[in-house]
């Protein structure tokens, strides 16, 4: 049509609720954050702009550096140990579910995926009680199968708290990969596996050759949900472990270090600027592994259209 | 392939699923049953089962009468379905906008929209609280109820954009020839269809509100705004040694939840597979 239209209206009053919500919930505070992360007082309690200071402070400064560096590599090993235990365990769930005939399919689905809905605050609450040595449940265990002296307070110990409490988020997200890969592999073909068996491939190099390949967009699309969701993680710890992740800061991540820079705890003052760059180096840290993922991966992958 | 081995096979994949369902439901099942338990039983025998010899209210009645978990729960239930009805009503006016009409700046807007699916909420609350404390919203739900909505809105507007792209056009063009206002087709029309992908965005949107520690934590602390997870966060915390307590405490907060998801289940997981194989 070549006359001009006239103002189309109605276009903007759907997207205008949205759209204001998120920019002033989400957006600006966003880049709000991101600006004040570039402030600080000067000593009259003026707000100044010093450029990339905070961040000098935060990465290099022995008062703030050893803690920021122990967070981010405490996150980067909560991050291996989903990446090592919860996927493939989620992969093989799907695996075996996504057999053929296989009865009460619906009822493992249904109980595995459990652990997921429940809140962080029950998940936390309910290990502690369950590895508290006070309480006989995982030494008694442990005995009945003749292992007791394998029992120590994980969640005490520096050398075992991180791992544990890592272990305890992959017993309650295995659900999402078991789900999304489960969900991938009944999109294959059948033709696709019926042509499988004819060539006689079957069982586990049918999988490994045949549906693996089929499979791998999807398990990018877990690793990178895992990751945003690792590097933003905070309530298990605090819930487990309090705003100190305990045993000294050694389950400490970057969720819990911003909660407690910015808001302070025992006799330290929240300072709101350094908790502004802590946010800005996990928005780095989850940009870059976004990015990564959209143009490293993403595009390598091949896709087959059915 | 003989008929054998196929049977050893589907005892093995029985048996692997078996143990994974025993490791997922068993710390839940713990709790519960020794929520009902007396002290004394549940440090001499936690496995067994609640019968009349070891049965106790008392934890329950220490919540029940110490927590004031009627008041966090209407909070929860108020906050969860306030921002879901605003996540679907926004999310979808905004979707049928995007996926219906052409005009310039469609696709950026869609990207705009979309970057809060990948980017958490979170690393911007520092900015969000000084927002709330400037428009004299700190611990008021309403606080809470933005949040959650802008949280909630970018996988919502992702999700119904892509089913709604697939409503028919006839039908929409039958109603513009029939003088209906495109607020009409909306709503009459075009809403009722997608109704099924909305059950979904609400399933996947309820979860992380009912769920969230953070934003009540800094947003919402006081007594009169707690959510039920604050609440009961708060609760263990006081009562640690209490062991009946505590463990009614995380009962009470696990059955709603284990209720609403025994019936939605199906919804929730048709949700999740659907979506996954685009």
């Amino acid at each position: 049509m070549a006359s001009r239209k006239p103002v189309r209206w109605h276009i903007a009053v759907f997207l205008a609720p949205a759209v204001l919500v998120y920019t002033a919930l989400m957006i600006i505070p966003l880049f709000g954050t991101l600006a004040q992360s570039l402030m600080n007082e000067d000593a009259a309690g003026v707000r100044v702009f010093v450029g990339l200071q905070n961040f000098a402070t935060l990465f290099g400064d022995a008062l703030w550096s050893d803690a920021f560096w122990n967070a981010l590599g405490n996150n980067t090993w909560f991050f291996v140990i989903h990446m090592l235990v919860q996927n493939p365990i989620g992969i093989a769930l799907a695996a075996i579910l996504s057999t053929p005939r296989l009865r009460m399919a619906a009822f493992y689905r249904t109980a595995i995926f459990i652990p997921t809905i429940l809140s962080f605050v029950i998940v936390g609450f309910v290990w502690k009680l369950i590895l508290s040595p006070i309480w006989g449940i995982a030494p008694g265990m442990l005995d009945a199968v003749g292992l007791k002296s394998l029992f120590a307070p994980w969640l005490g110990k520096e050398e075992y708290a991180l791992t544990t409490l890592a272990l305890v988020s992959v017993w309650q997200f295995v659900g999402i990969p078991m789900m999304l890969i489960y969900a991938a592999l009944l999109s294959i073909p059948d033709e696709v596996i019926e042509a499988a068996e004819m060539d006689g491939i079957t069982g586990w190099s049918q999988f490994w050759k045949i549906k693996l390949p089929l499979i791998l967009p999807a398990i990018g699309i877990i690793s990178i949900l895992t990751f945003v969701g690792n590097f933003n993680a905070f309530d298990l710890i605090y819930v487990a472990q309090g705003a100190l992740a305990g045993p000294d800061f050694s389950t400490d991540i970057l969720g819990t270090f911003l909660y407690r820079t910015f808001f302070g705890f025992q006799l330290q003052l929240g300072d709101p600027y350094m908790g502004s760059a802590i946010a800005g180096a996990m928005f780095g840290i989850i940009l870059v592994g976004v990015c990564i993922y959209l143009f490293g991966i993403q595009t390598r992958l091949r896709r087959y259209q059915f | 392939m003989s008929a054998r081995a196929s049977t050893g096979r589907t005892i093995a994949a029985h048996a692997v699923l078996l143990t994974y369902t025993l490791i997922a439901l068993f710390p839940v099942f713990v709790i519960v049953i020794n929520s009902f338990k007396s002290r004394k039983a549940i440090f001499a025998d936690p496995l067994a089962l609640p019968v009349p010899g070891n049965f106790d209210w008392v934890g329950y009645e220490t919540v029940l009468k110490q927590g004031d978990f009627f008041l966090y729960f209407q909070n929860s239930l108020i906050v969860t379905c306030a921002s879901l009805f605003f996540v679907l009503l926004f999310g979808a006016m905004a979707a049928f906008a995007l996926s219906e009409y052409r005009f310039r700046g469609n696709t950026l807007m869609g990207l705009y929209l979309a970057l809060g699916i990948m980017i958490p909420i979170r690393l911007g609350t520092v900015a969000i609280l000084e927002l709330m404390v400037a428009s004299g919203l700190v611990n008021t739900l309403t606080a809470l109820i933005l949040v959650y909505t802008a949280q909630g809105l970018p996988l919502a507007v992702f999700i119904l954009a892509e089913f709604m792209k697939s409503v028919s056009h006839d039908l929409k063009n039958a109603g513009r020839i029939d003088g209906l206002s495109e607020y009409r087709i909306f709503f009459t029309l075009v809403l009722p269809l997608v109704r099924p992908a909305m059950a979904t965005v609400a399933v996947f949107t309820m979860i992380p509100i009912w769920n969230d520690l953070w934003f009540p934590l800094i947003l919402a602390p006081a007594e009169h705004t707690k959510t039920v997870t604050l609440g009961a966060q708060v609760f263990i915390g006081q009562f640690v040694t209490n062991w009946n307590a505590v463990l009614a405490a995380l009962s009470l907060a696990i059955v709603p939840v284990l209720v609403l998801y025994l019936i939605f289940s199906r919804q929730l997981i048709r949700g999740i597979t659907a979506g996954a194989v685009k």
